[in-house]
């Protein structure tokens, strides 16, 4: 019995490191043929590690190309939308929270209803609406479209994290003279930080991620973010192996910051959606 | 004392107002914008799939009425996006479930280390979907990528070559990306449920004398059963209209053996410039998205019915 309870374990722990080897493995070639010289690559063939490193395609991506530009515009990008798509779905998340009206049914209907036909659909008429008004090739254009993107999923994100405070809170303050609004701003708001830091993550992730409108909506390299700057790169130099993926992993380490804050929150705020529905 | 220092006949009816008006004004941002960037757009390009819409040609923009759904029709291409469409959606969507509820399983016995484990095999979600395409194209590449060699060396492939230019293999290439970067969001939302499912359940099963794959049968299971319900379903739409991938990996080649119905809508709209085919092709898709989803909801009804 103890000896089988034994395998189970060490099966259990086997089967986690392929888990782990296999998510991490891709990610760890971007980074291996990054500082792998460009002479060794074509001699060493597949082996694990280049027999020595070298730094220069960062610093060649870095100083000679347009990447710092994409990384600038893509910061800029999905900063805004993230920021702009916390406030506005706070402020919508907290009206499914707490009130009850009339038109609460058709709000939610609206959003079920974005979430379900393909986005690819609005790529044309999108391109078509922003051009006369000059919001193709810019970034304001963008962050318009992404924010309009994200909206729905923010705010019932947004609504489960009020579902989670007492309603008590807020009445006590009302009680005391404050207005609805002031209530919210001041006792609820901060009580759901690790919600809006949640939000913005996400926001954040998906928005720097977006790579279908960013291709039609921008044509030159001055708004490009940066999926459309890599993809121009690796039609272009389609042999600078190297430089592509330093660049690739440039592009790896943002997402990668907000995903390890948010990544304890992810199991949490998924269950508390789930549960409240 | 406070509520009698405000007696409700005090309040001016602009006081009254402003509370009835509150939670319209809570979510006006929200729905405009949502109105103006995704409601209008989809009606505008609803209208697009009856007109002659190119965007390099400055005589275009009548109406055509049905013409583009006739040349759809005889559009070799359009049958081909529909089968490949199936197909990877139907592997996507099975592989990542399966891996996915085998990786929730693992991570929901309790081990110490369980964050960091959680961490690495969740990061992959991290990865924008465009560098997980990349980054997968450039494994399957033998001048740079091993893949083709380890697949070579285990008698898989007859020659260390690129899988995404073989038209009979290359759909697995996006298949492998997509697995790759779904298994943790099926793997997450599976953990989620499974640790709302009460302890005791299983300690009393313990006692009873059931063993983990008994436990996992007539407990796990069925407690997950709604929860693996909701996920595929929704999944299978959003994997259906996942284009990302394909398109920074193959474009939809080799001979658009790998083009699906969302990537074929890109191609129409990105490349050719022809928004009216582009929208006609969309509108089938959203038709067929459509049809799919009422089947689903005619299904549960009936289960429900017979239960």
């Amino acid at each position: 019995m103890r000896n089988f309870r034994l395998i189970g374990t060490v099966a259990h722990r086997l089967a986690l490191l392929v888990y782990i080897a296999v998510a991490l493995f891709p990610l760890y070639w971007l980074l291996k043929i990054a500082v792998t010289p460009d002479k060794l690559l074509y001699t060493e063939g597949v082996r694990l590690w280049p027999s020595h490193i070298t730094w220069s395609h960062f610093r060649f991506v870095i100083e000679n190309s347009d990447f710092p530009i994409f990384f600038r515009n893509s910061v800029i990008v999905s900063g805004s939308t993230a920021v702009v798509v916390t406030a506005l779905s706070s402020l919508s998340g907290y009206a499914l929270s707490r009130f009850s009206f009339r038109f609460k049914f058709w709000l939610v209907g609206l959003m079920l209803v974005t979430q379900m036909f393909p986005l690819v659909m609005l790529v044309a008429p999108i391109f078509k609406l922003l051009s006369p008004l000059g919001l193709t090739n810019s970034l304001t254009g963008l962050v318009i479209v992404y924010t309009a993107f994200n909206l729905p999923f923010a705010t019932f994100l947004m609504q489960s994290f009020f579902d989670g405070i007492p309603k008590d809170l807020e009445e006590a303050a009302m009680i005391d003279g404050a207005s609805q609004f002031t209530a919210f701003r001041e006792i609820i708001l901060p009580l759901t930080l690790p919600g809006i830091a949640a939000t913005l993550g996400f926001v954040f992730t998906a928005a720097w991620s977006e790579l279908l409108f960013a291709l039609m909506l921008i044509s030159g390299n001055d708004a490009a973010t940066f999926p459309v700057g890599l993809l121009g790169f690796v039609s272009k130099f389609a042999v600078d192996f190297g430089q592509m993926m330093a660049a690739g992993v440039l592009a790896l380490i943002p997402a990668c910051i907000f995903f390890l804050l948010i990544q304890r929150y992810l199991v949490q705020g998924l269950t508390a959606g789930a549960v409240k529905g | 004392m406070t509520l009698a220092a405000r007696p409700i006949e005090a309040r001016p009816l602009m006081r009254r107002l402003a509370i009835a008006w509150e939670p319209y004004l809570y979510s006006a941002p929200t729905v405009i914008l949502i109105v103006t960037v995704m409601l209008v757009p989809l009606v505008v390009g609803i209208s697009y799939a009856f007109r002659d819409i190119q965007l390099l040609n400055p005589f275009s923009g009548g109406y055509v009425g049905l013409a583009h759904f006739r040349e759809l029709w005889q559009d070799q291409a359009f049958f081909e996006a529909l089968r490949n469409t199936v197909w990877w959606t139907g592997a996507s969507v099975a592989l990542q479930f399966f891996f996915g509820l085998i990786l929730a399983l693992l991570l929901n016995v309790p081990f110490a280390g369980r964050g960091l484990v959680q961490a690495l095999v969740f990061l992959p979600w991290a990865v924008p979907s465009f560098l997980a395409g990349l980054n997968w194209a450039w494994l399957f590449n033998p001048v740079v990528g091993p893949l083709p060699h380890w697949l070579f060396a285990l008698g898989i492939l007859s020659s260390p070559e690129n899988i995404l230019s073989d038209p009979n293999l290359a759909m697995w290439g996006p298949i492998a990306a997509n697995v790759w970067w779904g298994i943790p969001f099926f793997a997450i939302t599976m953990l989620a449920a499974m640790q709302a499912i009460p302890a005791d359940l299983y300690e009393a099963a313990a006692i009873d004398g059931a063993g983990p794959l008994q436990r996992f049968g007539s407990i796990t299971l069925p407690f997950l059963a709604p929860t693996i319900a909701i996920t595929v379903l929704l999944r299978t739409v959003w994997i259906a209209n996942f284009a990302d991938l394909i398109v920074v990996m193959t474009g939809g080649g080799p001979a658009d053996r790998t083009q699906i119905l969302a990537s074929y809508i890109f191609t129409q709209a990105f490349k050719r410039l022809d928004f009216g085919y582009a929208s006609a092709v969309s509108l089938v898709l959203l038709v067929l998205l459509l049809i799919y989803s009422l089947l689903i909801v005619a299904l549960r009804q009936t289960v429900l019915n017979r239960s």
